[in-house]
């Protein structure tokens, strides 16, 4: 039925494949800003943004239910930030200022690239099945190029504290780097672990993402758990870093607005301001969904029930579930709701816990996760080398 | 004065690491956001005024319809940012209401200027002037915002009146000059 679509040239449909990727993405992003407002409403008592709606479309019954979830009002922010007046101030340093915001976009939209949202059985040639992941680049460095370029992120942020010229995105540009930084180093080590359990000594090594998914959907009681139950700690640690990360409360030393006016984006103002909001939700999707890959079985339905077995179990029933593009479907909504789930739970704690102070963020960087992180390797290590030794076959 | 030290108890091992602490704040603003909204939603859904509201100053007929006001100015003069502008009126000969003092020819109040201190209602001896429930003034322009008359007692309506002091006063007086007792 889609076989024309392989006939198209690879360089084709690879640019057909991210332009789907970043217009799913960047709504997606945008409409966590709406999301942000209707649950910190919700936390407060308030109903929140309820109002707006275009007067043509009032007619329609049922109409109230997307008016409620301000959904009109999404749409006329955005076209607010789109068209009202960009105003650059007289003394930022005008090309590095413009950089700054793009710099923003381009790790955020491309780390999405090596992010696995799916999976499915493709028919090879002689008539056996294999889950094939639905990813854009289905690379062996996978997380480590995730890493790579979305570290990258912290540049747009120090580059607009310095252009702007003023020193309240100054301060909160160089919170942003020494922030990153510090808690980079406990988030890589924090998942080491998981790689040390997924590549066997002397066998040939993987970083890739899917790989991560595929050895928590196996057979057997350690074969189909996930990894928040095998790596309680690790996952703690992974999670309270992402959220350093992204520059969530309690951890948003770089915008701090109570201290810093608006931090790295002060000088900023409607389509640029846009693109830096856009920029961090983006980094909160990918990261929830890494989180999701590496700790929550990935599309995965329940521990101990792989996609797979759901798909074989519901074929039975219905043979079309099985069809490539239904497991598809199905796969990136259990995903997706995996990632909705996180990114409620990045807004419930922004609502829930008090902004840290600088020198607390620095202590519980360097002084808890790290050594955390680092016994936590250690432990791990030594635990899955006794049992490489004693229970092979466990 | 005596000081009392109050001991800090140290933090056990899991207040330390937080999570206990987190859990319960976000188990606490979870039931919050579950709970139902506080919001009035304001244009649809109005506030209950409480009793003794002091809202814009109106203007009151009597059960009767007669107009109460005597124009004696009182408030004019004991309003304190001047907002009252009463021009008095003779009452014609041949109206129903002759037997009453006088009527206003023109009354204004400034809304922009009115700070609903209530005084005009207090000073009032024919309880002609009532700071109701009206709480929302609102106009394009600063004419708009000044209420005539005609305006005044259309927020005003009708109240109840319990002397009906002028047609008491009538009566007495066609009894007097028909060799009543008086």
């Amino acid at each position: 039925m889609f076989d024309f679509y392989f006939d198209l040239p690879l360089w084709f449909r690879l640019v057909l494949q991210g332009t789907i990727v970043i217009l799913v993405l960047f709504p997606l992003a945008a409409a966590c800003s709406m999301a942000e407002r209707k649950i910190s409403a919700w936390i407060q008592g308030r109903p929140g943004p309820n109002r707006t709606i275009p007067p043509f479309l009032a007619w329609i019954p049922g109409i109230n239910i997307i008016r409620n979830l301000g959904l009109f009002q999404l749409a006329a922010d955005g076209g607010k930030f789109t068209f009202k007046e960009d105003p650059v101030p007289g003394n930022v340093n005008k090309f590095y200022f413009i950089l700054a915001p793009i710099l923003a976009m381009i790790p955020a939209l491309s780390t999405i690239s090596f992010v696995p949202f799916g999976a499915y059985f493709k028919t090879l040639a002689d008539g056996t099945r294999e889950l094939t992941p639905i990813i854009l680049a289905n690379t062996d460095v996978g997380l480590l190029a995730v890493f790579a370029v979305s570290s990258l992120g912290v540049y747009a942020l120090i580059l607009a504290g310095w252009a702007s010229n003023s020193k309240y995105p100054f301060l909160g540009g160089v919170r942003a780097s020494a922030q990153l930084i510090s808690y980079e180093l406990s988030m890589t080590l924090s998942i080491l672990p998981i790689f040390l359990w997924i590549n066997a000594p002397g066998g040939e090594g993987t970083l890739s993402l899917f790989n991560v998914v595929q050895t928590q959907s196996q057979a057997g009681f350690l074969g189909g758990m996930w990894y928040i139950f095998l790596m309680p700690v690790s996952a703690l640690v992974f999670l309270v870093a992402l959220f350093a990360e992204t520059n969530r409360q309690p951890f948003d030393m770089p915008e701090s607005e109570s201290d810093l006016v608006g931090g790295f984006h002060t000088e900023y103002g409607a389509f640029k301001w846009s693109l830096f909001f856009v920029a961090e939700y983006a980094h909160m999707i990918v990261g929830s969904g890494i989180f999701c890959l590496l700790f929550l079985g990935g599309w995965n339905p329940l521990p101990w029930v792989s996609l797979a077995d759901l798909v074989n179990f519901g074929a039975g029933f219905l043979p079309i579930i099985a069809a490539p593009l239904v497991m598809g479907l199905l796969a990136i909504t259990l995903f997706l709701l995996k990632v909705g789930f996180f990114i409620f739970f990045f807004m419930w704690v922004r609502w829930t816990l008090p902004r840290f102070r600088y020198d607390q963020v620095m202590n519980l960087g360097w002084k808890k996760l790290l050594p955390l992180s680092i016994a936590n390797l250690i432990f791990y290590a030594v635990a899955i080398a006794v049992k490489d030794l004693y229970f092979p076959n466990l | 004065m005596a000081t009392i030290t109050v001991e800090r108890k140290p933090l056990s091992f899991l207040e330390r690491t937080y999570i206990p602490n987190v859990v319960a704040g976000l188990t606490t603003t979870f039931k919050r956001m579950i709970k139902p909204t506080e919001t009035l939603q304001y244009p649809e859904q109005r506030p209950a005024i409480p009793t003794g509201y002091r809202g814009v100053p109106t203007l009151v007929n009597d059960p009767h319809g007669r107009e109460k006001c005597v124009s004696c100015q009182l408030c004019e003069f004991v309003c304190p940012p001047k907002a009252i502008r009463i021009t008095p009126g003779e009452i014609a000969n041949d109206d129903p209401n002759a037997h009453v003092e006088k009527r206003p020819k023109a009354f204004e109040i400034d809304m922009l200027r009115c700070i609903y201190c209530g005084l005009c209602q207090e000073v009032c001896p024919e309880e002609a002037i009532f700071l109701q429930n009206q709480y929302s003034m609102t106009g394009y322009t600063r004419a708009e915002m000044v209420n005539d008359k005609d305006r005044l007692y259309e927020l005003g309506g009708t109240l109840p009146d319990q002397h009906y002091k002028w047609d008491k006063k009538k009566s007495a007086a066609e009894a007097a000059s028909h060799g009543g007792h008086h």
